[in-house]
């Protein structure tokens, strides 16, 4: 049994399909419960009062934006070296979601900002990288849509994904390399200094569960949609050629 | 529904875009999945009826 048999595309949506009701059924738990559980159940917090309560949308949907990257980081080298379809169609199919994660982070964050720094808006490490993220997300989709044979807009948009890889993690570690601007560091930490309540942390911890198997969940999908066309293209070009 | 104080639209708004956005992301990819699935179900068929 070996991680690579999962490059064939019917293995693929054998395991999928059989993984896809409970990865769903775990999402709509965990997203809804610690939303719930956020929103709800939490106290204000003495400074920023009850917009406190955006973190558990915020610091999720940020974390996935840089980790959606990552994975199609790997799924992009796993097809540059080694030319499985299924990788180079899950890199395609998470580029959305990742996307959408980007915007809800800077969206959220610039309502966020607006009262607690009274800015929507700071040219800061942390936001600008995000920004430009934002970005790479929208330049990556587009060169998929740009370019006809699927295995030529695969080699190119894994070549964008391994440059937009730096800003991915520029993202992530901004406010550490430059440590100047408005963004604060991780919420989430070892230092407990910088590590949030407990009474905010376990709420935060669930939702992040949640966009994570969200995030899964919707890659699962998005990529079988991509196999299933994949075929139906083929078929069609078959039809065509009149076999 | 909790006390939001003079926070209330600030904190609605952050929900309601990225409730907005997961939604809107769920609904058009669920929508993708079963046109491409209908699309090659009837292409099977035809290709299996020809052949």
């Amino acid at each position: 049994m070996s991680i690579w048999e999962y490059a064939n595309p019917k293995k693929f949506m054998q395991t999928s399909g059989a993984v896809l009701p409970w990865m769903t059924a775990l999402s709509v738990l965990t997203l809804v419960g610690g939303l719930f559980w956020g929103f709800f159940l939490t106290p204000d917090d003495y400074k920023q009062g009850s917009t406190v309560k955006i973190i558990y949308i915020h610091v999720p949907a940020a974390l996935m934006a840089i980790n959606a990257w990552v994975m199609m980081l790997i799924a992009s080298l796993i097809w540059l070296v080694r030319r499985h379809h299924v990788s180079a169609l899950a890199a395609k199919a998470a580029a959305p979601v990742g996307l959408t994660m980007t915007l809800i982070a800077l969206f959220t964050g610039a309502i966020w900002g607006q009262p607690m720094w009274g800015t929507w808006w700071a040219w800061d490490p942390r936001l600008t990288s995000f920004l430009i993220l934002f970005l790479f997300y929208l330049g990556y989709l587009a060169l998929w849509a740009a370019i006809e044979s699927p295995d030529a807009a695969a080699d190119l948009t894994s070549v964008l994904c391994l440059v937009g890889s730096v800003f991915a993690f520029l993202s992530r570690y901004a406010v550490l390399f430059w440590n100047q601007g408005l963004h604060q560091g991780a919420s989430l930490s070892l230092d407990q200094e910088e590590h949030v309540a407990d009474v905010f942390a376990w709420p935060l911890w669930t939702c992040i569960a949640g966009f994570v198997s969200l995030f899964v969940v919707l890659v699962l999908i998005r990529t079988r949609t991509e196999i299933r066309a994949r075929r139906l293209s083929a078929l069609l070009t078959r039809e065509r050629m009149g076999a | 529904m909790p006390e939001l104080g003079k926070y209330a639209t600030t904190v609605l708004s952050a929900y309601g875009v990225a409730l907005a956005l997961i939604l809107g992301l769920v609904a058009l990819s669920l929508w993708q999945s079963a046109r491409v699935r209908r699309a090659l179900t009837a292409q099977e068929k035809r290709a299996g009826g020809n052949g």
